[in-house]
């Protein structure tokens, strides 16, 4: 049975490699930085996708990782148990729950129309949609992730490093900062590393907020406030349609760089995490 | 204290967008769903009615389909992990399972169109259920894996020892006294893919009919949500609402299900 | 020689390249409790495990050599089989959790699918708890699972597992080292009544233990068979200086 198991994922890759090959052969490396996706004129460029998901997912990252440790640390050290630590837990694992498409759908109608109060006040185009606000709803997405790994993590800090420390004066926030910190700094990165490879993955809620436009802007804040496209949702979008075989083969060729980039990230996160929980 | 001030904030304020996505889906949601919505088709826009009776059927086929595949092929090779921990081939499926779990989801979904929609000449119900499958296994195998190795060796020695063999151990007293965790596995991977959308787009795909041919396109409650948030009719709109709201009952409930049964069992998933 | 029930004959036990059991050639009669004592780590447990062929359920475990029961060699019969004619008793009580007291009796029966009549079972579940003197302790409440039991009486629940299977030979693992003095004492009582209708192996690590309900001792020592004697004998005047020393507590 597990041979299966093997079998299916050699199958995903080979399929992959395999249909992307029209693309790769004829449009070579220079997929990756190529700025023009044309169906129409068989041009694929790659480059302004990836921008967007690194964009989307890295912006994403760094507002969720404050909310991620924060949770964390309360959790795991300054309230692991009790009603209200309890009730805290099955908040964000219910984040963690709740459907991609329903946040999609609730970023559309509720949050779009906010982010475009917010452009308007600062003279910006008000698309409402685009990057920043699909990376608002990716963060609240990943944040459970992080959050989890991280009570684990602070959990595991051995108590007697703890206890030296207070024996010798220090304040609370001294211990988290000068021991659980350093002790669990491997192992909060693993965390980021797997919140990331979430959100690099993260489709449907990124498609309906993203904008879905091809073209990379030229200026910075019109990228983010602006509309865009991760490779994640442009074969959400397109590939439906796309009716000639270097089309599709383009649009499964950036389902193989997303394979590869989400896969390692994700690997590279459970390494760590497993020698850090062996230790 | 500054500091304790600041992390309590940034822990618990990030409960208002949960709070204030469920008060809203609830709110918007709750008014649309009634009997007649959900045992009808959905009306063409302008027409008021209308239903989701299509997708929810076609989830539950898809979910149910889905299930028959993943289950048995994932308990089955949970256990072999759990019995051969240091053979070189439970290493590599192990990877396999790590790997699996991170591929994203419209990835599967246009993998599964290649094998299976394209050589058929078109979407179905079955490779909905194929690539959800998919998805449902790496769940499905380490909740199994992770049940049975907490169970203490000495469970199967005393049967072994009374003479029982191998297959009959696991069958008859790995697996019942695991049980409750095993099926906590279940229900979570059915809540995980209850939801998604991703890997449907190319391969169900979405049908505006009521249908149960597997061997044709089917809605799902998921689809039918993108369908109708990101068309331009208010008709449809609500209909999106409702649907969302039921999705997410269900959810919830699939959730607060596998809490319960793992409340025995520390496993993490 | 018709009274011998058990017989090693040059037996060895392998971990791996690890030589835990050397060359070990032992005959014990019906009816007899045997004593099975030494040090941690002497090859007592090994031993005692590779005559219901449990030893080579362990990855990389070998053995080399015969087990005689009942004159034929139990290497050269099915496992399973073997398993199923000798029963077993562990460290640590365990019985099934998922089966309740009654169907943990019969659990050899159940586990195996052989088909036994209702009367037959209730025969069989009476029987073999009178005989671990739990009858009456469990009698009312025989369909319930046994989790409310001490650790004596699931012990006891576990011995009459085994004696449901009707075995001529029961080998215990330090049957009486997880529980308390109480228990101890009414399983070591227990000894003494079985020995009318079986053959008792012990391991004991509790040289007391061996000396109160044994009729012969063994004593191993780093994996070799030192000393089998009557026990009265090898604990008041024991031939070999290890035997000697080991009583004497010089280690343990």
């Amino acid at each position: 049975m597990s041979i299966l198991l093997v079998l299916i994922i050699l199958g995903i890759l080979t399929t992959l490699i395999m249909e992307s090959m029209p693309s790769i052969k004829s449009l070579g490396i220079g997929y990756l930085w190529g700025k023009v996706w044309d169906p129409v004129q068989n041009i694929y460029g790659a480059y302004p996708f990836l921008i967007g998901t690194l964009l989307t997912s890295f912006i994403a990252l760094i507002i969720s990782i404050p909310f991620s440790y924060a949770i964390a640390i309360y959790l795991g050290e300054y309230n692991p148990k009790g009603w209200l630590s309890d009730l805290l837990k099955n908040t964000i694992e219910l984040i963690a729950a709740v459907p991609s498409i329903i946040y999609g759908f609730w970023g559309l109608f509720i949050l779009v129309p906010l982010v475009r109060t917010l452009e308007m006040k600062l003279n910006i185009l008000p698309f409402g949609v685009g990057v920043f606000t699909a990376s608002i709803v990716l963060a609240v997405m990943i944040i459970p992730y992080g959050a989890s790994l991280g009570i684990t993590l602070i959990r595991m800090v051995p108590s007697p490093l703890k206890e030296g420390a207070y024996a010798l004066g220090a304040t609370r926030f001294e211990v988290i900062r000068n021991v659980i910190m350093p002790y669990t700094r491997t192992g909060l990165f693993a965390g980021v590393l797997l919140s990331l490879g979430r959100a690099l993955g993260e489709t449907m809620a990124v498609t309906m907020l993203i904008g879905n436009t091809t073209a990379l802007a030229s200026k910075f804040k019109d990228i983010i406030f602006g509309p865009g496209n991760t490779m994640a949702s442009v074969i959400a979008n397109e590939f439906a349609e796309a009716d000639h075989t270097l089309y599709v083969s383009a649009l499964i060729e950036l389902g193989l760089v997303l394979f590869f980039v989400t896969v390692i990230i994700n690997l590279l996160g459970k390494r760590i995490i497993t020698r850090f929980t062996n230790n | 204290m500054i500091f304790k001030g600041i992390i309590i904030f940034f822990a618990f304020v990030i409960t208002l967008p949960l709070i204030v996505i469920l008060l809203y889906i609830i709110k918007q949601g709750i008014t649309q769903v009634n009997w007649h919505f959900l045992t009808n088709v959905p009306a063409p826009p302008g027409e008021k009615g209308g239903g989701i009776s299509n997708a929810l059927m076609g989830s539950f086929i898809m979910v149910l389909m889905a299930s028959v595949v993943a289950v048995p092929v994932g308990i089955l090779a949970g256990i072999y992990l759990s019995e051969n921990p240091r053979t070189k081939l439970a290493y590599y499926s192990g990877l396999c399972v790590d790997i699996l779990q991170g591929v994203p989801s419209i990835v599967v979904g246009i993998v599964v169109y290649m094998w299976i929609v394209k050589p058929f000449g078109g979407f179905s119900a079955i490779a909905g259920s194929i690539a959800l499958a998919i998805m449902m296994l790496p769940i499905i195998i380490r909740s199994t894996e992770q049940t049975l190795k907490l169970l203490p060796d000495s469970l199967k020695e005393a049967a072994l020892s009374l003479g029982v063999p191998y297959h009959r151990v696991i069958l008859k007293v790995i697996i019942p006294c695991g049980f409750a965790g095993i099926l906590s596995g279940i229900t979570l991977s059915i809540a995980r893919i209850i939801g998604e959308t991703a890997p449907l787009l190319f391969t169900a795909l979405g049908n505006n009919f009521f249908s149960m041919k597997i061997t044709g396109q089917m809605e799902s409650l998921p689809h039918v949500i993108f369908t109708y948030a990101t068309s331009p009719y208010d008709d449809w709109h609500d209909l999106a609402w409702g649907a969302s709201f039921i999705l997410l009952m269900f959810v919830l409930t699939l959730n607060i299900v596998t809490k319960l049964l793992t409340r025995k069992w520390k496993i993490q998933l | 020689m018709e009274n011998t029930i058990v017989k090693a004959e040059n037996y060895n036990s392998y971990f791996g390249d690890n030589h835990v059991v050397k060359d070990v050639n032992i005959s014990i009669n019906k009816n007899e409790v045997i004593a099975v004592m030494g040090p941690s780590g002497c090859g007592k447990t090994t031993f005692l495990r590779g005559i219901n062929r449990m030893h080579e359920l362990i990855p990389g475990a070998t053995s080399k050599g015969k087990i005689l029961l009942d004159g034929e060699n139990v290497y050269d019969m099915n496992a399973i089989y073997v398993r199923a004619k000798i029963g077993m008793v562990f460290q640590r009580p365990n019985p099934f959790p998922n089966l309740s007291i009654y169907e943990n009796v019969v659990a050899g029966y159940l586990l195996n699918g052989i088909k036994v009549s209702k009367a037959e079972k209730d025969v069989i579940v009476e029987k073999s708890l009178t005989s671990a003197a739990l009858w009456k302790e469990v009698k009312d409440s025989l369909h319930k699972k046994g989790t409310f039991l001490s650790g004596g009486q699931q012990q006891r629940l576990c011995i009459a597992r085994a004696i449901a299977m009707q075995p001529e030979l029961i080998l215990f693992d330090e049957p009486t080292s997880a529980l308390d003095p109480i228990s101890t004492s009414s399983v070591e009582a227990l000894f003494h009544e079985l020995k009318a209708n079986y053959t008792l192996i012990i391991v004991t690590h509790n040289m007391q233990q061996a000396a109160r309900v044994s009729d012969r001792t063994a004593f191993f020592y780093m994996g070799e068979l030192v000393e089998f004697d009557d026990t009265k004998q090898m604990f008041t005047n024991p031939s070999d200086q290890r035997t000697q020393n080991y009583i004497t507590g010089r280690f343990s």
